[in-house]
């Protein structure tokens, strides 16, 4: 058994109770003054509500008005993919001076494989895709995120090649 | 394993008798899925076994099929909290293999991105600490300024938490116009706040009972159970990568290298609490002198390593983090390993912990930082 000398241990138990006094008054200082306090409401604010223009939510095909994208089937977001996310389905289009063009049909996007980390849009040479500022992707049936990016009856832009 | 009957075979046979509990794998203090066998006579620890592989999920065997481009991604997953870290580390081994320079504005980014991920795991880890103690109030001050720090992730780097932000050459985009005054807002919100942790948590007399004098983990032990990071710290071994072997512009900066020599669970506590003035210091020192220039480096669109061996190490807000790759000059490593900070502080639980109370284990487990994730990969 140690021995404390009655000095110290009066001085133990007020420095004791100075630091609960200490934690307590910084306690009842939030108490007092709720305007310091930060509550982060959930964003239900839709219309109004401004995330980062780089926040990666998904990633989407941007269409023109005259339903035209910019892909031009090069694969190559297909290859930077580390989890197989992005798959390019072909089809043989005819150019109006008559010759067979390879065109992508569909851009496969399969949102329950994708990790957000934003290397097809790295790797796309002609900005043909791009993260948009979406958040909630649940759905109730799993098949709903299996998505086509490209709107159906679009065709490539001119001049992008 | 541990079914019923041997327990009761095994008690008759200790002339003491014993008692077998598991915490976890479901635990909320253990932070993740690790299951901690304990052995005890009474309420004295005799025994700390964890057992691992709950969360197992092949990193390192995944990143043998991935590219260098593509298994840095991968490396977020592993410390979440110090992402930034991690992939910073990959990224270094991969130019260390390409023999790439990378400019200079990239290097400020990431070093700036690296010690304010550093901020924010220390900033959870107190919150969580305090909250394993009972405490549940500091959780939501640390929160509040870990908030600030992940708003200036999502601006800069698209994402909270797994950012993928580093890439072999330098970083994925450059800063966003509004970094540089949201960084200042924050060191200034931190300096207003930061005396509230000592207020709430340091001084109080309940924490440093609880603290003061329990899992004594000696400078000796430290060295041979390969602790690094606040756990080495904390008993005064010298282990700041930063410091040892400095990479990017550590060795410009002007930041000291903290060190405590109480050796118990308060040292390590105290260790992490400098740290982050430490952090702030760096940030303050290069947030106004971020360099002009490029902030990627031109590599190759496929990226190849030559034949050979390739190591790398950091410092993450743990501890030390390896990066070890084979390649056989593909595109692909042939193998690729972490030496994880955590696994190594996580192996020293059972030192500390024996002759200790089980009431002292959550503690002396907090202290360690441990990240679940990262000890099994």
């Amino acid at each position: 058994m140690k021995i404390v000398p009655v000095k110290k241990y009066i001085s133990d138990v007020f420095g004791a109770i100075k630091s609960l006094a200490t934690g307590m008054k910084r306690t009842m200082y939030y108490f007092t003054h709720h305007k310091e306090i930060i509550t982060q409401q959930y964003p239900d604010n839709r219309n109004t509500l401004e995330l980062p223009e780089r926040f990666k939510g998904e990633v989407v095909m941007p269409h023109d008005e005259n339903n035209e994208h910019r892909c031009t089937g090069c694969q190559a977001c297909e290859l930077a993919c580390p989890n197989g996310t992005i798959k390019v389905i072909f089809k043989n289009e005819l150019t109006p001076e008559g010759k067979k063009k390879k065109a992508i049909d569909k851009l496969v996007y399969h949102l329950e494989l994708c990790t957000m980390c934003n290397l097809c849009v790295e790797a796309c040479p002609s900005d043909a895709i791009k993260m948009a500022q979406t958040f909630e992707h649940s759905v109730f049936d799993r098949s709903k995120l299996t998505k086509v990016l490209n709107n159906p009856g679009s065709k490539i832009m001119e001049g992008v090649e | 394993m541990y079914r019923e009957t041997d327990i009761i075979q095994s008690a008759d046979q200790s002339p003491e008798g014993y008692m077998i509990i598991n915490v976890g794998p479901q635990h909320p203090a253990t932070h993740g899925v690790l299951h901690l066998v304990i052995t005890l006579n009474g309420e004295t620890i005799k025994k700390v076994e964890p057992h691992l592989g709950y969360i197992h999920r092949s990193i390192e065997k995944m990143c043998e099929s991935l590219s260098y481009r593509q298994f840095i991604y991968v490396t977020s997953r592993m410390d979440y909290l110090s992402a930034h870290i991690n992939n910073h580390a990959c990224a270094l081994c991969v130019e260390k293999g390409l023999q790439v320079e990378i400019p200079e504005r990239a290097k400020v980014i990431r070093v700036l991105m690296d010690e304010l991920t550093r901020i924010a795991s220390h900033e959870l880890w107190w919150g969580a600490m305090a909250m394993d103690l009972g405490a549940f109030t500091p959780f939501f001050h640390a929160f509040r300024e870990r908030e600030t720090i992940n708003d200036i992730m999502e601006e800069t780097c698209g994402a909270r938490l797994t950012m993928n932000y580093m890439v072999p050459g330098g970083v994925m985009h450059d800063i966003h116009p509004n970094f540089q005054r949201r960084v200042k807002e924050f060191i200034q919100l931190y300096k207003s706040k930061i005396h509230e942790y000592d207020e709430l948590v340091t001084g109080n007399i309940i924490f440093q009972n609880r603290m003061k004098g329990v899992g004594i983990l000696s400078a000796e032990d430290a060295i041979s159970y390969g602790c690094t990071g606040p756990v080495a710290r904390g008993s005064g071994v010298s282990s700041d990568i930063r410091k040892v072997q400095p990479y990017e512009i550590y060795d410009k900066l002007q930041f000291d290298e903290v060190l405590e020599t109480g050796c118990d669970s308060f040292a390590r506590y105290l260790i992490r609490i400098k740290e982050m003035n430490q952090s702030i210091r760096i940030v303050e020192q290069l947030i106004d002198n971020i360099p002009e220039g490029d902030f990627q480096a031109k590599t190759k669109a496929v990226l190849k390593l030559p034949k050979g061996e390739f190591y790398t190490r950091v410092e993450t807000a743990r501890g030390e983090l390896g990066v070890y790759i084979v390649s056989e000059g593909g595109t692909t490593p042939y193998r690729i390993k972490f030496r994880s900070p955590g696994f190594s502080n996580l192996s020293v639980l059972d030192k500390i912990a024996r002759g200790g109370k089980i009431g002292d284990l959550i503690a002396m487990m907090g202290t360690l930082d441990l990240v679940i994730p990262d000890i099994d990969r």
